[in-house]
């Protein structure tokens, strides 16, 4: 049988944490995956590999000539997956034509709009007076995908991620790493760390374990935390290899096998996003949500039609929703000396 | 009284180290000779190769240059510095060699052409590759017409620029279309898949022949350029040097022991990926092809076709030029046109 999705690896949970957990799985996650990367990293493939599904049934690669006109798109897909009881609705957002053009100049301004769209609908729900069922379409992560062909980053690389690691979790990953050799991996993984410092690239770091977990947690935690940027291989074929059918690519010399942490670091990359899918969720909300909310807010102006416009300093938040019931469906504009 | 034929050319035959038959063979002149005077000419005088590598940073250019012939010939081998800093506009960076095996001396110069297609705004990123081949053909033309001109001009025409597709297995991307459209007019392109162990055999195939679509439906002819073909041999040779490009490579300077013998390769967890074994990848063809088989037939067409389409443009140029300052409508020179 393949390897289970939702693994919950902790044996002995806190009293506290296991409430939230039931309701949780109760209520079902919402995650929002956005992929960045240019053209025939292998994204689908690992999309497809990590989350054992096909996002991606009826896929056309278009020709060079079609690349040339085409501007970078959103595509969203979303796929309800159970397991053991626990319902994740997940949506992946694609970015076909990043990166693919002569010219990348501005080629993410459409990726920066749909995360922005997103944080401001949310946003408009929040002040809104209907708020139980609020839809999260926040981006709660990006996995951005570096070549492994290259000594480091490119300049889109960092161009991007500077762009974006204000609004959402970064996680670089090194695609098609079966392309290395280990001691050239390694090289990679620190030349892309050293490039990330220098330029000052945030990415998502994960939280150290808590004291109370158990060992094997901890380790495990620092084993993720030692191997970034995760260097993966993605695969949905069944290779036959040392009599056992594995999931891999089969090459002349050898076969790759994708679930073997000596070949690469697809089994690190799924269970950091498994185990840190509540994490992820809670730094979009703390931080980059927030971030955006404060600046959104400090520029001011009405939401929209249906809503409370807002005063121009988060401060005079309270205040103002005590004082102003909307009595009809028009907002009625607020003035408060600052 | 006629001299039969083997006496006269006696001393050259022993010269020559050709056997002579014991019975006296009247039909034979003895043109064949040539052959070996054209050899030890050759080996006397040694001769040139100019390869320019072209691709994005990080697809093995300098490690396959250095494996085609088998020693350091690459600019980084040679320079000091390691650091491999992307650079902010296209260098053209030559660095040449002399090598000598069993007699035979080259000086081989290979033209590397860093930060072609790393930037974020590749436009017109074969500008500068375009004018540095046309500089060879002027420098040389120059030469030619000069009337007191050297016993042999030195050549430093491009004779075979080998293209580095990234081995997306998808398709051309933009900028490879844009490249290769315009430098084929000008040199011969051999293009090759860079770091082909990304691609499993299947894969392989598939973007082979996704690429020769293209490359036909856009009308590039790289070489073996059909049109060049001399008669129904050289045909039959290059229609299946034709159905095999572009030839999927591996680099590699590292020698492993692989059966009791000592390989070039790279060595994974996995395997060990043998340059020189078809089985693994193509590199031995590309090499067949450039030195072994096709090295002369390179430079020919270089030098009987495009350097003769430089010839013929320039000095139309320059005969417009003088006859429009002369005042002669253009009409009038048809008889001298060459």
């Amino acid at each position: 049988s393949s390897a289970s999705l939702l693994f919950l690896s902790r044996a002995s949970l806190p009293t506290q944490r296991h409430q939230v957990h039931r309701k949780s799985v109760k209520k079902g996650f919402e995650f929002t995956l956005m992929v960045v990367g240019e053209s025939g990293l292998g994204k689908s493939t690992l999309i497809n590999s990590l989350f054992l599904t096909d996002l991606y049934p009826e896929r056309v690669i278009p020709g060079a000539a079609e690349k040339i006109e085409r501007t970078v798109q959103i595509e969203a897909s979303t796929v309800e997956i159970e397991e053991r009881g626990v319902k994740l609705r997940l949506t992946v957002v694609d970015t076909p034509g990043y990166g693919d053009a002569i010219n990348s100049q501005d080629c993410f301004s459409t990726i920066i709009s749909y995360i922005d769209d997103q944080f401001e609908r949310y946003l408009h729900d929040e002040s809104g007076l209907n708020r139980r069922h609020i839809v999260d379409n926040r981006v709660h992560c990006c996995f951005y995908f570096i070549s492994p062909l290259g000594h480091g980053l490119k300049p889109l690389d960092v161009q991007f991620m500077k762009a974006i690691h204000n609004k959402v979790n970064v996680v670089p990953v090194i695609a098609k790493a079966d392309t290395l050799t280990l001691r050239e991996r390694e090289r990679l993984k620190r030349r892309i760390l050293d490039e990330i410092d220098e330029h000052g690239i945030k990415i998502y770091h994960l939280p150290d374990a808590e004291s109370d977990e158990d060992e094997d947690f901890k380790e495990q935690t620092r084993i993720l935390k030692a191997s970034i940027p995760f260097a993966v291989v993605g695969s949905n074929q069944q290779i036959e290899a040392k009599g056992k059918k594995v999931r891999g690519r089969l090459y002349p010399w050898g076969v790759v096998e994708v679930e073997n942490p000596e070949h690469n670091d697809f089994l690190k990359l799924r269970t950091m996003l498994i185990t840190h899918m509540q994490d992820l969720q809670e730094v979009t909300q703390d931080l980059h949500y927030e971030n955006f909310r404060s600046d959104r807010l400090k520029r001011g102006g009405r939401l929209s039609s249906h809503g409370y416009v807002l005063p121009l300093s988060p401060a005079y938040v309270p205040v103002c929703f005590q004082l102003l019931p909307l009595t009809d469906s028009r907002a009625q504009a607020v003035h408060l000396d600052g | 009284m006629s001299v039969p034929s083997c006496q006269l050319f006696d001393q050259t035959k022993e010269e020559c180290g050709v056997m002579q038959s014991p019975l006296v063979d009247f039909s034979y002149v003895g043109i064949d000779a040539i052959l070996e005077q054209m050899r030890r000419k050759a080996m006397k005088q040694g001769f040139e190769l100019n390869i320019m590598v072209v691709g994005q940073s990080g697809l093995g250019k300098s490690t396959l240059m250095n494996t085609l012939f088998k020693s350091k010939v690459s600019r980084k081998s040679v320079l000091a510095t390691s650091q491999e800093k992307i650079p902010k506009t296209i260098e053209i960076k030559s660095i040449s060699h002399d090598i000598e095996e069993k007699g035979v001396r080259m000086k081989l110069t290979v033209i590397d052409t860093p930060g072609f297609g790393d930037q974020i705004n590749n436009e017109n990123c074969w500008q500068p590759i375009m004018k540095f081949i046309n500089d060879q053909y002027e420098a040389y033309l120059q030469e030619e017409i000069n009337i007191n001109r050297k016993k042999r001009i030195p050549d430093s025409r491009v004779h075979c620029c080998i293209y580095f597709i990234p081995p997306t297995g998808h398709c051309l991307r933009p900028l490879d279309v844009e490249f290769m459209k315009r430098l084929s007019k000008v040199v011969n392109i051999v293009p090759v898949i860079a770091k082909a162990d990304t691609l499993t055999l299947e894969e392989r195939d598939f973007f082979k022949k996704k690429i020769r679509e293209e490359l036909r439906s856009n009308g590039i002819d790289v070489y073996p350029q059909k049109e060049f073909d001399e008669d129904a041999e050289d045909r039959m040779i290059n229609e299946k040097i034709r159905e095999m490009i572009p030839f999927a490579v591996v680099g590699s300077d590292q020698e492993y022991q692989v059966n009791g013998r000592r390989l070039l390769g790279r060595k994974t967890k996995w395997g060990t990926i043998e340059v020189e074994n078809i089985a693994h990848c193509e590199f031995a063809y590309l090499r067949d092809l450039l030195i072994r088989t096709h090295m002369q037939n390179i430079k020919d067409i270089t030098s009987s076709i495009h350097y003769e389409m430089y010839r013929v443009r320039r000095l139309n140029e320059s005969n417009t030029a003088v006859t429009q300052a002369n005042g002669i409508p253009e009409h009038h020179l048809s008889a001298h046109e060459m």
